[in-house]
């Protein structure tokens, strides 16, 4: 059968990788080629010379504080989500609940972690902007203004507050698998030997959970810091964050150096490319219990 | 025990205020429009837009080509990794997850450098092709949706066994692609395709930057210049997101079904 294969590759190898070429083009110029592209221009000047000066240049106070602002509020929008994120999903799987609240949130929580970007920010503005639901409610109820301490939703706070929308219902998502897994015989041994429930969280449960909680943390961490649309149409241009400040530089060159830009964007994909690889590394840890 | 529900009940009651009053607030907001009392007219103002209506025809456009060129590119892929290149598998699989790790105003940054009218894919040269390239990055940015749910729903058929029945019985490529392959793992395809849709629909970053004319770009716009209709818009896009998902669940339960015919 194999009359015309020739000795070094043979027609079949030959057409087993043509059956996934198109995808590899695909990848290549659409994912691979830009970014390779932009994380090599962040190490040339215009002239076309290598260079570490825009490197250098992110060091500046600008472009500093945006990268200091943007870590602050994706750090603590995790934070913030993994945290309630994480007793909502414990109160749905050990809390004796009815059945219909699980599925009733989970079901919420595949919807609200896929509501992000310009409608969450209306949905934010309305209920606690100046004339927002919650705002008018305290002044007339309560003659509390809100914003006379010092609150503003177009703030480290407010955008904070808005993320955790997205962030929270994503970590019920991958944390409810993880606290399933939790098997029952480990609490049962542990309350045999004696153990308080205190014991039994410090010592079993969470150094189980611990890798799926702080992995599922940096993935809402990477998820927050790459975000723009919802705080840009929430603060339009005011709020000086790392993804605002690329967008400007790509409509106008507000750097007033090309290559700057680039540098900008190397420093994003350093963050969120971190981020994720210590999210892969803790989720296979932690798949080693959930078998 | 007791303590147990008590504190399950408490965080319910967080959860569920935390994210019952911003839908209530921009529900309530929606519907001040008329001075003094309740009405629809923030909807009717909302519908009877004609940016809206062309902006929204634009991305559910956009959004169908994405799902159908996506599919095409995912399906094949994900089926022959399976049948042949099983060794590229962690390969293919890590670069559908890269989408994740670069943000997505990062990717388009690098088209808009990559592709402009003086390079040698001039993309941005002309609208059409500022068009391909929005459904190529929306594809970009749904990848790793489309290929988990295809290759689950992959996971559940012998992929081995069906290429060599439909092969015996004489059927050539493109017959055990599209009557073999694609009705077998329809379930895992629909439910890439809703979620595709839910991200598409107003996604902001690709088409203000590409300057299209989409839905996202259209709602930040109304946003900014008007007071009544982003909360209507919030609305809508709620239920939107709400459609696709409920679409998604009734698929899978649908998928289970047929599954477990003996």
């Amino acid at each position: 059968m194999s009359t015309a294969s020739s000795p070094l590759i043979d027609r079949r190898t030959i057409i087993d990788w043509l059956g996934i070429a198109p995808f590899m083009i695909f990848a290549l110029m659409f994912l691979i080629a830009p970014t390779l592209y932009l994380v090599s221009g962040a190490f040339f000047n215009a002239e076309g010379h290598f260079t570490f000066e825009n490197i250098a240049g992110l060091f500046t106070p600008t472009i500093m504080s945006a990268y200091w602002i943007s870590i602050k509020v994706s750090l603590a929008s995790s934070l913030g989500g993994a945290l309630i994120g994480f007793f909502l999903a414990w109160a749905i799987v050990l809390g004796g609940l009815p059945s219909w609240i699980r599925s009733g949130l989970l079901t919420f929580s595949g919807v609200a972690s896929n509501f992000a970007g310009v409608p969450l920010a209306f949905a934010f503005i309305a209920t606690l902007g100046r004339t927002g639901l919650v705002t008018v409610l305290l002044r007339d109820w309560f003659g509390f203004n809100l914003y006379s301490t010092g609150f503003n939703l177009l703030s480290f706070f407010g955008l904070t507050i808005t993320y955790m929308f997205f962030q929270i219902p994503l970590m019920v998502l991958i944390l409810t698998p993880a606290l399933d897994g939790l098997k029952k015989e480990w609490r049962e041994a542990s309350e045999i030997l004696g153990a308080s429930n205190w014991q039994y969280w410090r010592m079993i449960g969470l150094p189980i959970l611990w890798p799926s909680l702080l992995g599922t943390s940096l993935l809402l961490f990477a998820n927050a810091f790459g975000a723009i649309a919802t705080a840009y149409a929430l603060t339009g241009a005011s709020l000086n964050i790392v993804p605002i400040l690329l967008y400007a530089q790509i409509r106008g060159d507000v750097l007033h150096n090309p290559n700057l830009g680039y540098a900008l964007a190397l420093g994003m994909i350093v963050i969120t490319g971190l981020s994720n690889i210590l999210y892969i590394w803790l989720r296979m840890r932690a798949e080693r219990w959930q078998k | 025990m007791k303590m147990t529900k008590f504190f399950a009940w408490f965080a319910i009651a967080v959860g569920v205020t935390y994210f019952f009053v911003p839908l209530a607030g921009t529900f309530e907001f929606s519907l001040r429009m008329r001075r003094g009392e309740y009405s629809l007219d923030a909807y009717g103002s909302v519908f009877s837009d004609v940016q809206f209506q062309q902006t929204f025809g634009f991305s559910m456009l956009m959004a169908l080509f994405t799902i159908v060129f996506g599919m095409l590119l995912v399906v094949p892929t994900a089926y022959w990794v399976r049948l042949r290149l099983p060794q590229m598998r962690p390969f293919v699989e890590f670069v559908t997850l890269m989408p994740l790790v670069i943000p997505a105003i990062v990717i388009v940054f690098g088209y808009l450098r990559l592709y402009n009218s003086a390079s040698y894919i001039p993309f941005t040269g002309s609208l059409l092709g500022t068009n391909i390239l929005l459904v190529m990055s929306y594809i970009t940015l749904s990848l790793p949706y489309m290929y988990r749910s295809v290759d689950t729903a992959m996971r559940t058929i012998d992929v081995r066994t069906l290429t060599e029945a439909a092969e015996i019985l004489g059927a050539k490529w493109p017959t055990i692609m599209f009557r073999c392959i694609f009705p077998n793992v329809m379930s895992g395809v629909l439910s890439g395709a809703f979620i595709t849709f839910a991200i598409v629909i107003g996604e902001f970053t690709m088409a203000a930057l590409l300057n299209r004319p989409a839905f996202g770009p259209y709602l930040q716009l109304v946003g900014a210049n008007k007071a009544y209709e982003p909360s209507a818009l919030a609305i809508i896009a709620f239920a939107i997101t709400w459609l696709s998902m409920g679409l998604i669940q009734l698929v899978s339960r649908f998928g289970k079904l047929t599954q477990s015919r003996p």
